[in-house]
């Protein structure tokens, strides 16, 4: 199936099942609400949602009409959709030791060509435990394979849409750091060399139409080759796993030799000793601002400063690298802020940045008319570690609060001793 | 606990006698003079711990979380000669040199007590070479102690302290049934381990259910299951007893005067008597409901005590029983599904323990979570709030400080603000239950070990010496 169809293919599910078949209106009224456009915030706002979609921004608190339920937002913050950055989400139930984990691969025959879009279920029980906490949509691709791609990944939507994906082959991984040099003989010397042959190899390969007669000499597969041919053609986002700071340089003179790569760094401890480059060679960063152990050698030099620091010297920083927990990417937000990084950077971090970095930005991470209607109320500053969503809408639909976590806590919250606690429903 | 503890070590032979080897025998010339009577010497690795240099210091303006469920705002408090002197704002202060901080909008806690870190035993840089946590070559290996690992060059010491932590218990791993000593040590690592050692704080023994045991001996001997797990403590169990009862004779018959030869010493068996003894405290890496109550009633079997379950991540469901059991549950705030037996984890655990009058303790089992227990404080009490649970900020404190230090046996010295306990205090930039606040000043024993805002005077590991980023902001 071609990548065309697939894409076709996922525009219609999330309008089949995120749009007009949920068509409620809704007006989140007075709140303090953070559009994360050239609108900044504004106090005592209404947001007004109709179709999935938001359709009005109204500097004041009222509800235009009857037509829109009314969600009162007084003394309380209204911001996107937060967006799980980096994750695993739909690919993996519980990791270790419980048979086929999605999210993982070893001995595959593929490489670049695996295809996250293609695993991904919707029934997961971390779908309503991450939302719940603010978190309405999410990058989502393997993270454990025994080479140095983690394939293709895709964006996924955390309503409840049988059909999650809504961007199929959103972006390849590659992991160029120390673990990378591992699947290729423990140096990067080898690493480097792997990989900017198969870009070779992928430039010659657009050119061709590969059947299975065609004789092909590459150094990956045809099918792995084919993969990165949106790659090197910069229609697909790379991201790349790296730590140190001279790997960092490495990358951005393969951003030079490759000028087509839309490059992402991922992880990017020591990215803080070469802000200023990668500023100047636009590449975005994701990464743990809470990072501050020389986990190896790479390592060293981690600091907490590390958002702070790439931020201030224009570097576009995406904050959220989980998948069980990537609902605390709010807190590592937070933790960001406290060590220097001003606060609406914090919240871009979640939103604007990761959307950017997705090239779903058109669509997704800030507020205002023609978005998809992906909304947080707050209690307070998302930031923080006491506030928590009042109310989560995702594509147009306010979903509950409710999660098989919930669950288990109404189950015990009132010992009843009377009777076994399985016939409990909470 | 405490005296519980200390009343059954005193009907034990094994009593705790630091030092003493000999002890002379009677003078009757006529018999054959009995050998030397042979005591085992309980501290054979003593601390040489010493608190930093102090002055007196006075913190005026402040608001002060005691630890053990009180809050007072904007008030003073008095640290001394390493103890704290005075609370109130009545204080007169006597000395002449005393320092007076202005803690106005600030708020004073008792430092963070982390009960579960591996901080030294699996040090950063994380190699193999420093992966000296898990004794991973029999399940039972109660001769193995923490401290013999424990590396104090490990930065993570001074990032945990840039968070306001001042005493934590290092322990093993879980890979083993029973895994091995840990040792609480003050947050001001050394040259050596002794440097650190908390002077008179008791031996915790790490312990684990589930599947970690399982996991690592199902294929290399057993056990392999968790029916397995549980007969392999119940041995070492049965065994401990038939040791000490070894050692009782001995000493029965050496009183009577006879020619008793002391039964030959075994490492793995001498520990667990302690446990027996009431001296050393069980810390036991518990993620199920149902393998804690197992693992209650094996206590009740062999009549010692269990301190603490660690992780305890399905402590919620049994919290009732915990309390009437008298043990601590240490928890995280929200780590869930990274195996089958952490996937009931839930938000509310630690304030639904705590609302069921059991210990609650936050810890961190991690080298990142120990430099923000605050935020996991935090974050279980406005989920506990937000569930209608009906618990304060300063009873929310107790979960970092005084439930740790007891569940430690160091609750005598430290873990709350209160006058004559050791100055372990960290003063903060704001409500340590908001994200951005952070650990200003963090005294231990009254000495300053960590200004934020004066960088020259950082504590820096050999490790990072001369590599990228010494000295910087971490």
């Amino acid at each position: 199936m071609s990548k065309l169809t697939l894409t076709a293919m996922a525009a219609i599910s999330t309008l089949a099942f995120s749009g007009i078949s949920q068509a409620e209106k809704i007006a989140i009224v007075g709140g303090k609400v953070h559009t994360m456009t050239a609108q900044g915030t504004i106090d005592n706002a209404t947001v007004l949602i109709a179709d999935g979609r938001i359709t009005n921004i109204i500097k004041s608190a009222k509800s235009p009409d009857s037509s829109f339920r009314v969600i009162d937002a007084k003394g309380k913050v209204v911001t996107p959709g937060l967006i799980g950055a980096y994750t695993s989400l739909g690919l993996v139930e519980v990791p270790s030791w419980v048979g086929t984990v999605d999210s993982s691969s070893e001995k595959s025959n593929l490489s670049a060509a695996l295809d996250a879009s293609l695993a991904i279920s919707p029934d997961t029980t971390l779908r309503n435990i991450t939302r719940i906490e603010g978190f309405t949509s999410a990058a989502t691709s393997l993270n454990y394979t025994d080479n140095m791609y983690k394939g293709q990944g895709a964006m996924i939507t955390l309503g409840d849409d049988q059909l999650p994906v809504f961007k199929p082959h959103a972006f390849m991984t590659v992991d160029l750091s120390r673990s990378g040099a591992d699947t290729v003989g423990g140096t990067r010397a080898a690493l480097w060399v792997n990989f900017e042959q198969a870009l070779n190899d992928a430039i010659y390969a657009a050119k061709i139409k590969f059947n299975p007669q065609t004789e092909w000499h590459g150094l990956l597969n045809k099918t792995d080759t084919k993969a990165l041919v949106p790659v090197v053609k910069g229609e697909m986002p790379l991201l790349v796993i790296v730590n140190r700071a001279p790997d960092i340089r490495r990358v951005i003179q393969m951003k030079a030799d490759f000028n087509q790569l839309n490059i992402t760094l991922v992880g990017a401890s020591q990215a803080w000793r070469v802000a200023d480059e990668l500023a100047a060679a636009k590449i975005a960063v994701i990464l743990n601002p809470e990072s501050n152990l020389s986990y190896s050698f790479d390592e060293n030099g981690a600091t907490l400063a590390n958002a702070e620091r790439l931020h201030k010297a224009g570097v576009t920083v995406a904050i959220g690298m989980n998948t069980h927990n990537i609902r605390l990417a709010s807190q590592h937000a937070g933790n960001a802020v406290a060590n220097g990084l001003p606060w609406q950077a914090g919240l871009a971090s979640l939103t604007t940045a990761p959307a950017k970095i997705y090239g779903i930005d058109d669509q997704y991470g800030s507020l205002k008319v023609g978005m998809v209607a992906d909304v947080v109320v707050w209690s307070g500053d998302p930031l923080e570690v006491m506030q928590a969503p009042t109310n989560v809408i995702i594509n147009g639909k306010e979903v509950p609060l409710e999660s098989r976590q919930t669950k288990l806590r109404d189950r015990y919250l009132s010992l009843d001793k009377e009777k076994p606690q399985q016939y409990v429903r909470p | 606990m405490k005296n519980k503890k200390l009343s059954k070590a005193m009907l034990s032979s094994l009593t705790l006698v630091a030092g003493i080897t000999l002890v002379g025998c009677g003078g009757d010339e006529a018999k054959p003079a009995q050998a030397a009577f042979v005591e085992i010497n309980k501290n054979p690795f003593p601390s040489t711990y010493q608190a930093l240099a102090s002055v007196p210091t006075l913190i005026t303006n402040v608001n002060l979380l005691d630890g053990i469920g009180g809050f007072v705002e904007n008030t003073a408090v008095l640290l001394e000669n390493g103890k704290i002197k005075a609370i109130g704002n009545d204080i007169a202060a006597t000395a002449a040199n005393v320092k007076v901080i202005d803690g106005n909008g600030k708020w004073l806690t008792p430092g963070i007590i982390d009960v579960h870190s591996h901080l030294g035993v699996y040090a950063t840089p994380d190699t193999g070479s420093h992966a000296d946590g898990n004794e991973m070559t029999k399940p039972v290996t109660a001769a193995v102690w923490a401290e013999h690992s424990l590396w104090p060059q490990d930065p993570g010491f001074r990032r945990a302290l840039a968070g306001g932590v001042t005493t934590m218990q290092i322990l093993p791993g879980s890979g083993n049934l029973i895994g091995g000593r840990g040792v609480t040590v003050k947050n001001l690592p050394n040259r050596v381990m002794q440097d650190m050692k908390f002077p008179g704080a008791p031996y915790g023994l790490k312990m684990a259910c589930g599947e970690n045991p399982k996991r690592v001996y199902g294929e290399k001997g057993g056990p392999m299951t968790r029916m397995g797990n549980v007969a392999g403590y119940r041995q070492a169990w049965a065994d401990a007893q038939n040791y000490q009862a070894s050692w009782d004779k001995y000493k029965i018959d050496y009183d009577a005067g006879k020619d008793a030869k002391a039964p030959k010493r075994d490492l793995n068996l001498e520990t667990l008597t302690g446990v027996l003894a009431g001296e050393i405290l069980v810390h036991m890496h518990c993620y199920r409901a149902d393998d804690m109550g197992t693992m209650i009633d094996v206590m009740k079997e062999f009549n010692y005590q269990i301190a603490s379950f660690q992780h305890a991540v399905e402590a919620y469901k049994i919290a009732d029983k915990l309390a009437e059991n008298n043990i601590c549950s240490a928890m995280w705030a929200d780590w869930w599904g990274f195996k089958m037996e952490a996937y009931d984890g839930i938000r509310e655990n630690i304030p639904m323990v705590a609302n069921a009058k059991a210990c609650a303790i936050v810890h961190s089992d991690s080298d990142q979570g120990i430099q923000r227990l605050n935020q996991e404080a935090a974050k279980a009490l406005s989920d506990g709030q937000r569930a209608g649970i009906n618990i304060s900020k300063a009873e929310a404190w107790s979960w970092l400080s005084a439930n740790a230090a007891k569940s430690l046996g160091i609750f005598d010295e430290t873990g709350s603000l209160e006058v004559g306990k050791n100055a372990d205090v960290v003063l903060w930039s704001a409500d340590p239950f908001s994200t951005y606040s952070q650990a200003e000043l963090v005294f231990i024993d009254g000495g300053l070990a960590f200004d934020r805002n004066k960088p020259e005077t950082w504590a820096i590991s050999d490790y990072e010496l001369g590599q990228v980023g010494e000295g910087d902001h971490k």
